[in-house]
């Protein structure tokens, strides 16, 4: 593992071997400790995204909410006022804190052309005008206005959709609003699975 | 969950079954163990394995995967047997005093009335209620006669099926006036027919199915029904599952099973009781109740089909009628179905619904069949599903057979995957196998798009408790992420517009959806979540309640819809989550005066607040809880209404007198020992059948092993193994605590606790075959084959299942091919759902992960 | 000013002259209770103390079990210990143990460490190591009964589990006790840790049907502020190793009792006899072993041992 992400130390580990080995040294010993690191940061509270117990967590981004700051997640801590967990976490809500701050996180939208053996990268502009033009040369296509016996459908079943486990409420009544329009029928989520 | 994590703590005795919740839920399991300290509360496991809930449980039983039905009909006839049941609750508040109409027929051939070997789907009309009245100790009187309904049942039994080509026969409802027999004689009564049904799942018939040796099946089953023990009402017990139930083909039927269980109990309403599902994603519970699945609407309301012409056929083929003894009352809450959907309606096309147009009803696509997550897939393998949305949802990696969806995916046109890290699902073109002349026939266009982490995004998660809270975003997303509502608003603002400018087929609800958000392509979650609750559109007002709304207000609950467009609600069952006084489920309030874990003043719970679902039948027939000491709701005699420490789920001024039933979701009013009609595809009773792989015949009835109406799937890559094949261990799937799905392979610490996938291996047949731990093994399905390291252990033993020596396997499904630990090497950079199988249940259409059939070999 | 300021010192190691603030206030002891019999084995402890710690990561392999890794390391202060218990009965248990710094009220590494200040223990009974004043000559390792501290050979300092003496200095729970999900790990004085441990033993001995129930607070080297409720306390051995009666070895316990006392002499004395090694000997590098002759204690007197 990389060693050198992560600072160890709080404090310098130079220390003056031969001095103390001989007791002299006055230096007060209470002073050496670290500081309590999450004694100046920023708090918020959020919904731990993995099982549906929903605890609750206190997010603790360094920056105090100054203009020129971006914030960074150093600390990620169970909140004790939830009732459920009481502050506690397992070891997945233990290590959120990674969850947030992580180098593979996908950070540019990229496309993956027919045959292409690798992404390209491609604006989010020209990304959603694809999208959005793939969406209705396949819907155009392949709408079904009425079934076999004349009976109205309105339907489109050639675009599925399926949404993930950490898609909030209000995403999902977005997802049902404009894939319902649309007519899609194939709407899924890890809710069936 | 019909009660909720904390209020696990108020139980006397658990069943944790078909769930490892220490595994999945540690934080909740903490209310278990709160349980076991405090009140000295027992707690049975089974399981496949020894689990790490097993580790702290009071008795174990190690079960074969997919034997659950067995068990727990095991355990129903064990409480019928020693009068371990709820003799008052059970009359009064279960369907089990109905008499159901002749001609229904038990499944002693292993199928029950109406089945249609053609079609594979069973005429239900045999599986209802009697009509007539009280029919109390005349049983002895009345010889067997040969009814209208028995001719019914005896029709064509496939006319419902194919009735659907001509004129469709009025569908088969409830009668208005049930027949019933309060003595519970009646041989046709529920309670009968349940008897002589589980009179056939015996202790030696439960050891046969399950594996579980006969003495400590019965330990198990006097120990549960300890709380019942003489008729004795004060104690309760809990049931607790989790995905090792419904991941079967006759999933649905074991939560049946143990509601049926609890009903006869009378654990059903009651703190410390219930029948609860831990929900393993922190807002699949969101997603259901949102209609994030095919067959629903928001709130549960019914999809409309073709043959729904208008709105008006449509609501009344979904609101249910009373259907009860008429001496009973039944406030059957569904006939409220019309204001909930035209209340949904107008929240989804605004000033484009209107009373002429039958609020836009036929902007809504219509179903008539399986559109779920298998068959999207299986539909795709087969061309007819050309591009795929996938915000958040690893589907090759989800599987069943992971092989298959990759294939499909190679098929279809267009992928647009939003993820906040690489998944195997938008590099299926990279999966191992894959070479370079491959990659040039893979014509899928796939774009990658990248989403907003949960610290990054607000918004309400609900809880397996029903709880809605919000959550507030920590920091804006990294690099060029966006947040995920941004990127489908733009999408389909960009649709919109190219149908604005171009025209195209149907474009009349794309163009009128309402987005009335104060950035289009940025819609705030709150405002988002304002319109899911719902407001007046006109000046309202509710006489019984005083309560008026000018137009625009937001709505203090569902109570206050309407069906004439005065209202609108994108959800009904959140209707009280953000009202006048602000959002409900933002609340922190840390008071719990009762002490049972109710919490009334966090968050807000659906529906209307309440924590505790059903819990009028925590009290007796005059309205006075089983138990005092854990007090939910009562009845107060001078103000004349239901009063207590819960939101009470009942009609409000309902006397006991009226003998209004409980379960008010249900037309009958009471929770149903015994289906009726089409609520179940493959009986009113649960029956054990064996998974579609099994190493057995079914004992009960070989020649109907598996459920009838299961259907396999037909394309090349379905193939299912039998133990004449050499697929002869039984393999399960699971998670590990230490990580979850597929995101924490891509976290060092989670790497760290457990870096790589291994099988589970019982020491005894490592030991036959000259496995050590750690070494390579190969297990292969039908499917496919999976290598990884097997770890040996003690804690699954070898079983005798029908007589025969049994092994069974596990393995976690957490490594794909891209992670951290995969990129060194170090692993197979296998999915474990290559080996898995694609079929599903048939009621709730999810797949059969657990208890499938492989070999096992050393590498 | 350090957030660990409201600790007071007690004890540290190798210092010749009185300690600063010693007996100056009044602090109750610390204690931190683990319920083996509520233990799932979940780790939450083990990643609340990497992270809360900003520990860096490591490589770990399977090895056919739940554990972790084999061991605790200098990165890695808090394992849980995995054993699969079957007895000749038919009876099977999973055993699961949190395994930690026992934070010892007569620390063994306190009494071996030549170094001044690199050890010390606070009044409320916390055990901390200090590495600017640790030499790394490891003789703490030899010193513990548990087999704790660890030794990074990149800084050449040894390592061990603080009881967040950060948090706790600043008023808060050490970050494992907060995590546990079960609430098997229990933090507060020794005194309501004793009680609330001995009361979940009885309830074990007498509904849950665990005759040898007990606590594990073993009074050979003091007691200690880490204490166990276990099933069988009989036999901490089928904790992973857990040892029924911990000993400090004799070499650092006649240290301890018999030179210290003469004065700052014999302790200069002792200092050159490890300077010595530390020059001859250098540090260890690979796997710590004795860095001095071990004198096989003698069998254990029939009374305690002081």
């Amino acid at each position: 593992m990389d060693v050198s992400r992560r600072a160890f130390f709080k404090t310098g580990i130079a220390g003056a071997v031969g001095i103390t080995v001989f007791g002299f040294d006055a230096r007060p010993l209470l002073a050496q400790a670290g500081s309590l690191k999450i004694s100046r940061s920023t708090e918020t509270r959020s919904t731990c995204p993995y099982c549906a117990v929903s605890c609750g967590v206190i997010i603790h981004t360094i920056g105090d909410k100054a203009k020129n700051v971006t914030p960074q997640v150093i600390h990620v801590e169970g909140d004790p006022d939830h009732p459920i967990n009481r502050g506690t976490l397992c070891p997945k809500g233990s290590s959120l804190q990674q969850d947030i701050q992580n180098e593979r996180r996908i950070l540019k939208p990229q496309v993956r052309r027919p045959g292409s053996d690798h992404w390209d990268d491609i604006s989010w502009d020209q990304a959603i005008d694809e999208i959005a033009r793939w969406t209705k040369k396949t819907r155009d296509a392949t709408f079904i206005e009425t079934d076999a016996k004349g009976q109205t459908v309105n339907r489109l079943e050639s675009i599925a959709f399926t949404g993930g486990c950490t898609d909030t409420n209000e995403f999902n009544y977005l997802v049902v609003k404009t894939m319902r329009s649309m007519g899609v029928v194939r709407l899924e989520n890890q809710a069936r699975v | 969950m019909t009660n909720g994590w904390i209020d696990i703590k108020n139980t006397d005795m658990m069943l944790i079954m078909g769930g490892n919740p220490a595994e999945n839920h540690p934080c909740g399991f903490k209310w278990p163990v709160e349980a076991k300290r405090n009140r000295n509360a027992k707690m049975i496991v089974v399981d496949p394995r020894f689990t790490r809930t097993a580790a702290v449980a009071d008795l174990f039983c190690q079960i074969r995967a997919g034997a659950d039905i067995a068990f727990l009909g095991g355990m129903i006839n064990y409480a019928l047997e020693n009068n371990r049941i709820a003799k008052d609750y059970l009359v009064n508040y279960t369907n089990a005093a109905f008499i159901i109409k002749e001609g229904f027929k038990l499944p002693e051939d292993g199928l029950f009335s109406g089945f249609d070997a053609a079609t594979k789907i069973y005429d239900k009309s045999s599986w209802n209620y009697q009509e007539g009245g009280n029919e109390t100790g005349k049983a002895v009187l009345a010889a067997p006669t040969e009814g209208h309904e028995a001719k019914a049942a005896l029709m064509p039994v496939s006319t419902a099926a194919k009735g659907a080509a001509s004129t469709p026969p009025p569908p088969p409802s409830l009668p208005p006036n049930i027949a019933y027999d309060l003595s519970l004689q009646h041989p046709r009564c529920v309670y009968q027919l349940l008897k002589q049904q589980y009179s056939r799942y015996t202790p030696e018939m439960v050891e046969r199915i399950t594996g579980i040796p006969k003495d400590q099946f019965l330990k198990a089953a006097d120990l549960f029904t300890s709380v019942r023990k003489n008729g004795d009402m004060k104690k309760v017990a809990t049931i607790i599952y989790a995905v090792g139930w419904t991941q079967h083909s006759f999933g649905t039927q074991i939560i049946r099973t143990a509601a049926m269980l609890q009903l006869l109990m009378g654990n059903v309403g009651r703190a410390g009781g219930g029948v609860n599902a831990l929900r393993g994603h922190s807002n699949i519970q969101g997603a259901t109740d949102m209609a994030g699945i095919f067959d629903i609407l928001p709130g549960y309301l019914k999809v409309p089909n073709p043959t729904d012409k208008d709105l008006k056929t449509y609501l009344d083929r979904i609101t249910p009628k009373p259907a009860k003894p008429n001496e009973w009352e039944s406030f059957n809450y569904w006939s409220n179905t019309p204001k909930f959907m035209v209340s949904f309606l107008k929240a989804m096309y605004g000033n484009a619904a209107t009373k002429d147009n039958d609020f836009a009803f036929q902007y809504l696509p219509k179903v008539d069949r399986n559109y779920s997550w298998v068959n999207i897939w299986n539909d795709m393998y087969e061309g007819t599903v050309k591009g795929m949305f996938a915000f958040g949802m690893n589907g090759v990696m989800i599987g069943p057979d992971s092989q298959k969806n990759i294939d499909a995916l190679k098929k279809a046109d267009f992928l647009v995957v939003c993820e906040i890290y690489p998944d195997e699902t938008s590099a299926f073109w990279q999966a191992p196998g894959i070479t370079p002349d491959d990659l040039k026939q893979i014509n899928t266009t796939v774009y990658r798009l990248p989403g907003a982490g949960f610290a990054e995004k607000d918004g309400t998660f609900v809880n397996s408790a029903r709880w809605l809270q919000w959550k507030n975003a920590a920091l804006p997303p990294p690099g060029d992420c966006r947040l995920d509502q941004d990127i489908l608003a733009q999408i389909f603002l960009k649709i919109r517009e190219l149908y604005q400018k171009e025209g195209g087929k149907f474009p009349d609800p794309i163009l009128k959806a309402s987005w009335a958000y104060t950035l289009p392509a940025h819609p705030s979650l709150s405002e988002i979540a304002k319109e899911i609750n719902g407001k007046a559109l006109a000046d309202i007002s509710d006489e019984k309640t005083a309560i008026s709304l000018k137009a625009g207000q937001q709505l203090p609950g569902f109570a206050m819809l309407h069906d004439d467009g005065t209202t609108s609600s994108g959800n009904w069952l959140y209707c009280g989550s953000w009202t006048e006084a602000g959002p409900m489920m933002q609340r922190r309030g840390t008071e719990d005066p009762s002490g049972l874990g109710i919490y009334p003043n966090w968050g807000w719970s659906w529906p209307a607040n309440r924590r505790v679902l059903y819990n009028r039948a925590s009290c007796d027939l005059a309205g006075k809880p089983w138990d005092p000491t854990r007090s939910q709701v009562w009845w107060n005699e001078t103000a004349q209404k239901w009063v207590g420490n819960d939101v009470p789920d009942f009609k409000p001024d309902s006397k006991p007198e009226e003998h209004m039933g409980p379960f008010i979701m249900n037309p009958e009013g009471v929770g149903r020992i015994f289906v009726p009609l089409g609520a179940m595809a493959d009986g009113p009773f649960p029956e054990f059948y064996e998974p579609i792989e099994s190493p057995i015949e079914n004992p009960l009835h070989p020649s109907q092993s598996t459920n009838p109406v299961v259907k396999k799937y037909k394309t090349k890559m379905d193939k299912y193994g039998t133990p004449k094949e050499g697929y002869n261990i039984v393999c399960t799937t699971y998670r590990l605590t230490e990580h979850y799905h597929y995101w924490t392979k891509n976290n060092p610490m989670n790497v760290e606790l457990v870096p790589e996938p291994f099988v589970e291996i019982p020491a005894e047949l490592a030991d036959q075959m000259g496995i050590r731990g750690g070494e390579k093994v190969k297990v292969t399905s039908a499917r496919s084959d999976y290598i990884a390291k097997a770890m040996v252990t003690k804690r699954i033993k070898p079983m005798m299942v029908d007589g025969k020596k049994l092994y069974q396997i596990g393995m976690p499904i957490h490594w794909g091919f891209l992670g951290i630990s995969e990129g060194e090497g170090r692993t197979a950079k296998m999915p474990a759902n290559l080996l898995t199988p694609t079929v599903v249940d048939p009621n709730a259409y999810t797949p059969e992960f657990k208890g499938f059939l492989v070999k096992l070999e050393k590498v | 000013m350090s957030d660990r300021g409201t600790l007071r010192i007690q004890q540290i190691s190798a210092h010749p002259g009185p300690v600063a603030g010693e007996g100056a206030q009044r602090q109750d002891k610390v204690c931190k209770l683990i319920d083996t019999t509520t233990c799932i084995g979940c780790k939450a402890c083990e990643v609340a103390c990497v992270e809360w710690n900003d520990m860096p990561f490591q490589t770990t392999y399977f090895d056919n079990t739940y554990q972790t890794m084999p061991d605790t390391d200098w990165n890695y202060w808090n394992l849980i210990k995995f054993n699969e218990d079957e007895h000749d009965n038919g009876s099977f248990a999973w055993l699961m143990r949190k395994h930690q710094c026992m934070h010892c009220e007569d620390p063994g590494c306190l009494r071996a460490c030549p170094a001044d200040g690199a050890i010390v223990q606070y009044s409320n009974g916390i055990v901390d190591f200090q590495q600017e004043n640790c030499i790394g000559c490891q003789f703490c390792v030899s010193g513990c009964p548990f087999n704790i501290p660890k030794f990074n050979p990149n800084t050449k300092k040894v390592y061990k589990c603080t009881l967040c003496s950060d948090r706790v200095g600043a008023g808060l729970e050490p970050a494992c006790i907060k995590a546990c999900p079960t609430g098997c790990l229990h933090f507060g004085t020794k005194d309501d840790m004793k009680f609330l441990a001995e009361n979940r033993a009885s309830q074990l001995r007498e509904v849950s049907g665990f005759q040898n129930a007990g606590v594990y607070d073993p009074d050979t080297i003091g007691g200690t502020h880490v204490i166990y409720v276990l099933h069988d306390a009989t036999k901490p051995e089928r904790y992973g190793n857990l040892p029924a009666k911990p000993r400090i070895p004799l070499s650092f316990t006649v240290w301890k009792d018999i030179f210290k006392p003469i004065g700052l002499f014999g302790a200069m004395l002792g200092f050159v006899g490890v300077v010595m090694h530390y020059v001859f000997e250098g540090p260890r590098r690979e796997q710590p072993t004795p860095p001095v002759v071990r004198i096989d204690p003698p069998p254990p007197p029939a009374g305690k041992e002081n």
